[in-house]
């Protein structure tokens, strides 16, 4: 029966009219007797009142937030990985609260199995011995991780957080397509989600009854702490990085619920105890919520090609200090084959049956079902028996409908035949499909939710909606979701208004407790993206004050111009185009330093750093020397004072900032010794002390204060000397000494350490330092204490 | 026969290299009916901050060792007295080929010694289509299990050429194969590849031949490093049989086993986090003599 929605109602007919489920689906929007469902009246019927204007400025409303909050993933493709903006599909998936109970029951349950197998995998081996899973696909499965076998997770349980994909079922009923017990993604895209929709869907409509996503993560933010069962230790979220498609997510979650945003060379093993790298020195880590592979995580027992892991991870697991969340080798639960074998093992062990089934599945190893899979090939979806993934998903599904993906022809029954143990064959099911809003009215899109569940003290908890794929298209299989397509915030809605105790917890950050520890490498990733802003500062300046002269004089032979020339090409970084290439670059580090402390660092100067960029790019390849070429670089001035300004305005002056501020002085005050050695130097051209005045932005004050020409003791008294002036050596020492005396261990049994004497003995060479003793010898010694002095900051500190 | 084992692999960085870690699995393996370890002693210097021994999944010994302070050199030794079992003679106890899969169906476990761990690829077995076609070639007509296994070492032995210049340790085994040439790691990467790619559970054995022949034989290839061979289960009644591949016969008296895995990644004698940026130089001696009794 088709089910066009057909009723003549109000304004809700104009939205829905021609809404048309595709035959043979069942629809969230629609129930099966071709009537709206009651959940979603109330929010249709406010919905349909708005204009399409309203619409479209409350759906922007949404995208704002994300664009604002830097939600993006990042996607691989042939150029190379983008980011691209969070694809939201701004309609809700709306589920009533009794049908949730259903699922979250049924999850429960596949949770409490899941980790029944895990422990049996792990332990002792009877599901394989018992004949009821085959041992090939335990033993010959590269996620089954043989050093974790018969280690007891010190947590007490292999799995802590978890996710499903779930489908619904012509009939109404649900199933489940696939586990996620490696690593599973998307709990923060779910928060955010959420923000956004609700920008868009505030006022009036009736969000009171919707149940909230925050308690879910105070749940498990409590359970992560119990997890450490008595270590002491902080807690940490594991991420490979900022190559990882995810690597927003984590920076978000460890933002959100406090923890640390730890890489693998964050982490050292000593005496079984894994230790956080931080500029306090080693501190013990109790607790990591991993979301990296496990292969990846220890080159010494795992795979050991591995170049982002920490050596001697497995045995701090394996003597009990540390709780890995989830435990190491849990991804072999993602086999897709296991899916064939879980319905029986679930009778076994639990002496139930699944609350809701998976996706039907038979694995070819086993002659009857290689039969049946031979001759139904042509309903059913043929992949990988041990890959991880979802069963559409490109890398590891081999034929579908009867077809070879790769386009080959040819006999399909004799392939899976000669493939045996290698291959399953899937049901090729479909999905139900929920309302898109397309062109002013809503369409049918068939969706998956994806559904989390973290393990508390209580047991499980499964977060209420806020994730659901929608495909592009209206093909209903699952395969529509194969070409990715967009992705909607899931809303469990209760008659009456939700406990307000959540609700005045509201989605906000959680406090943090205890005083956030700095990892090294965020403390370097900092501190070098405070010298490279400075660097590319001081570049522009140099690059504008040559070209100042070239449009003045309208020669390159000009002495000054040359000068300049010979100084850039000394620093390595040449005048080689009216906007050297070393501009860019020195912008570029500062963004790949950036992108490494996301969790730490503002948005806001992330955006500036970024729209720097772009106008670099934007204009250099414009600009002829000259007039014209100064005037761009005085505008690109303009974008450094722009991130610098709210980065030294707005952040928290904690440790993170005082390495950022020091990285940005050591360079300032470097490139001031080293612009004052070649421009006060007795060889210098005419005019070279104007230029050192000019690049050291100081030309009205040196006006003021001397009164006469330049001359060399007044540019070095200014620039070198002058505790007043904040472009000066000296001013830019004084500050790197007082960062230093807040900084750990500044003084150890009261003695100042190594780097506060080599601080303050420079500062002290300055405080009583003559303008016309500060020659270029002196000078250059000077540039090498400076040097000196930032090594001594990363020995102590940054390595 | 008894043997007094020496063991060094000493390990130059160049330069300090910081806060080292290593898994060490040198020390001989203790195997009913097989060999005895009587006494067995590890030295390191310089000496490490840490050390825990304990045993692998495939039973194995292995040492962890950490490092504190930075270290520019390592040296192993191992100082080892073990008794080699001499073998009985092996009749041919294992089923016809093409019934080794039956038989595999009656051995559903995971514990250690289960064929199962060694049907699949591996981290450093991958099948090779050309290593494939070769076993198949040189497979006699309807061969029991063992007859597979030593038609297959000795069409190997005769095809590549033992060249100890000629790969290194990170080598693929399709790279030694395509250009027939390599060492004992090479050797038994081919032909473990090559009989999993016809059903037959392999294995990788790490240990050492005895340095000197006894009178009136010939040198072993690999002596003086070291070894490697293949470890393959024919069977319920066979069960596991050694072969040495590089020197084509079946491991016996001459072999003393360290470390048995899947391949050269489950058993090498130092895996190490050695993060150095200087030149690392490794040296490496063995001396394997018997005890007179």
């Amino acid at each position: 029966m088709d089910r066009v929605f057909r009723e003549p109602v109000d304004p809700l007919a104009g939205l829905i009219s021609g809404y048309t489920v595709p035959p043979g689906t069942a629809d969230e929007m629609i129930g099966p007797d071709g009537a709206l469902r009651p959940v979603w009246e109330p929010f249709l019927r406010r919905f349909a009142r708005l204009s399409d204007e309203e619409v479209a400025r409350r759906f922007a409303r949404g995208d704002r937030y994300l664009r604002d909050a830097g939600v993006f993933f990042r996607q691989y493709r042939e150029e190379g990985p983008t980011e691209r903006d969070w694809p939201l599909s701004h309609v809700p998936v709306l589920l009533h609260q009794s049908e949730w109970a259903g699922i979250s029951a049924a999850l429960r349950q596949r949770a409490d199995l899941l980790e029944r197998v895990a422990a049996d995998l792990y332990g002792p081996g009877d599901l394989v011995r018992s004949g009821r899973l085959p041992p090939e696909l335990v033993a010959g499965n590269p996620a089954w991780l043989r050093p974790m076998v018969g280690v007891a997770p010190p947590s007490g349980h292999y799995l802590h957080f978890l996710a499903f994909e779930l489908g619904r079922n012509p009939d109404g009923s649900w199933f489940v397509l696939g586990d996620r017990t490696e690593a599973p993604s998307g709990a923060g895209f779910a928060l955010e989600n959420r923000v956004a929709t609700m920008r868009a869907f505030s006022d009036p409509f009736p969000v009171g009854h919707i149940h909230r996503l925050s308690g879910f993560f105070r749940a498990f933010r409590s359970a992560m702490q119990a997890a450490a069962r008595g270590q002491e230790g902080r807690l940490g979220i594991l991420t490979p990085g900022q190559g990882t498609e995810t690597y927003f997510e984590h920076a978000y979650i460890a933002r959100y619920l406090g923890l640390m945003l730890l890489e693998g060379e964050d982490l050292i093993v000593q005496n079984g105890r894994t230790m956080v790298r931080t500029v306090a020195g080693l501190k013990p880590l109790s607790v990591l919520w991993r979301r990296m592979d496990a292969d990846f995580a220890d080159p010494l027992e795992l795979d050991d090609a591995s170049q982002i892991g920490t050596p001697g991870l497995v045995s701090s697991i394996r003597a009990g200090h540390l709780a890995m969340l989830n435990a190491l080798g849990t991804g072999v639960l993602q086999t897709r084959a296991l899916l064939a074998f879980l319905p029986q093992i679930a009778q076994d062990l639990l002496g139930q049956p699944l609350a809701i089934p998976n996706i039907a599945t038979w694995w070819c190893g086993q002659p009857a079902e290689r039969n049946y899979v031979q001759r139904n090939a042509s309903r059913m979806m043929i992949g990988d028996a041990l890959s991880p993934d979802l069963p559409f998903e490109v890398q590891s599904a081999r034929a579908i409908a009867g077809r070879f993906l790769d386009g080959r022809q040819g006999d399909l029954p004799g392939w899976i035949g000669a493939q045996g143990a290698a291959v399953v064959g899937q049901e090729a099911v479909s999905l139900s499909t929920t309302p898109v809003y397309e062109d002013g009215r809503l369409v049918p899109r068939p969706v998956m939710l994806r559904v989390f569940a973290a393990r508390t003290e209580d047991g499980w908890t499964v977060m209420p909606g806020g994730y659901a794929r929608i495909g592009r298209t209206d093909d209903a299989t699952a395969l529509a979701l194969r070409s990715g397509g967009s992705v909607a915030d899931v809303w469990i809605v209760d008659d009456a208004p939700v406990d307000t105790a959540s609700l005045a917890a509201s989605d906000g950050p959680f406090q943090r407790a205890t005083p956030s520890l700095l990892p090294a490498r965020a403390a370097d990733n900092l501190f070098w993206l405070g010298r490279y802003v400075e660097r590319a500062e001081g570049l522009i300046r140099l690059v504008r004050a040559s070209h100042v002269r070239l449009a003045e004089t309208g020669q390159g032979g000009d002495p000054r111009v040359q000068r300049i020339a010979a100084h850039l090409e000394r620093l390595g970084t040449p005048l080689d185009q009216p906007v050297p290439q070393a501009i860019p670059d020195q912008v570029a580090a500062a963004i790949r330093c950036a992108g490494k402390v996301r969790d730490r660092f503002s948005l806001d100067g992330w955006t500036a750093l970024r729209a720097l960029a772009e106008d670099i790019e934007d204009r250099r390849s414009r600009v002829s020397p000259g007039d014209e070429a100064a005037r761009a670089l005085g505008q690109m001035l303009r974008g450094t004072a722009a991130f610098s300004g709210l980065v030294h305005d707005n952040m928290y002056r904690f440790s993170g900032w005082r390495f950022l501020s020091m990285g940005r002085a050591l360079e300032r005050a470097q490139g001031m010794a080293s612009i004052l050695r070649d421009f006060c130097d007795p060889d210098a051209p005419e005019g070279g002390f104007d230029i050192a005045i000019e690049v050291g932005d100081s030309v009205m004050t040196h006006r003021r204060r001397y009164l006469i020409e330049t001359n060399r003791n007044t540019v070095i008294d200014l620039l070198a000397l002058d505790h007043r002036n904040p472009r000066s050596i000296r001013f830019q020492v004084s500050f790197i000494r007082r960062l230093i005396a807040e900084l750990p261990e500044a003084e150890i049994n009261g003695a100042l350490s190594p780097l506060s004497r080599a601080a303050l003995r420079i500062e002290t060479r300055l405080a009583t330092a003559e303008p016309a003793r500060l020659d270029t010898a002196r000078l250059d010694s000077l540039s090498r204490a400076l040097a000196r002095l930032s090594d001594l900051v990363t020995e102590t500190y940054l390595t | 026969m008894i043997y007094d084992l020496a063991l060094t692999i000493a390990y130059d960085y160049g330069r300090p290299s910081a806060q080292a870690r290593n898994v060490l699995r040198v020390l001989p393996a203790n195997r009913p009916g097989e060999q005895r370890r009587i006494t067995g002693m590890i030295g390191i210097t310089p000496r490490p901050a840490e050390r825990t021994d304990r045993m692998d999944f495939f039973g194995n010994a292995v040492s962890e060792i950490a490092f504190h302070a930075p270290i520019s050199d390592l040296t192993v030794r191992l100082q080892s007295r073990v008794e080699r079992l001499a073998r009985p003679l092996q009749f041919d106890l294992s089923p016809p080929l093409d019934r080794l899969g039956a038989q595999l169906l009656g051995q559903p476990a995971l514990s250690a010694d289960s064929p199962h761990h060694f049907l699949a690829s591996s981290p450093r077995i991958r099948f090779d289509t050309e290593v494939t076609d070769f076993v198949r070639r040189v497979l006699p007509a309807q061969p029991t299990a063992l007859a597979a296994v030593q038609a297959v070492g000795r069409a190997l032995h005769e095809e590549m050429r033992f060249d100890a210049e000629a790969t290194d340790v990170d080598t693929p085994l399709s790279e030694a194969f395509a250009n027939r040439h390599g060492v004992c790691q090479d050797f038994s990467h081919v032909m473990i590849a090559g009989l999993r790619s016809i059903g037959l559970p392999a294995g990788y054995v790490s240990g050492i031949l005895r340095t000197q022949p006894p009178d009136g034989q010939a040198r072993l290839e690999g002596a003086d490093a070291m070894h490697a061979w293949v470890r393959v289960w024919c069977g319920t009644d066979l069960g596991w049989v050694e072969y040495d591949p590089t020197n084509d016969l079946m491991a016996g008296s001459d072999h003393v086993s360290v470390a048995v895995g899947r391949d050269y990644s489950d058993v090498a004698p130092v895996k190490g986090a050695v993060r150095s940026s200087g030149q690392q130089q490794s040296t490496h001696s063995v001396d394997l003599v018997p005890v007179p009794v």
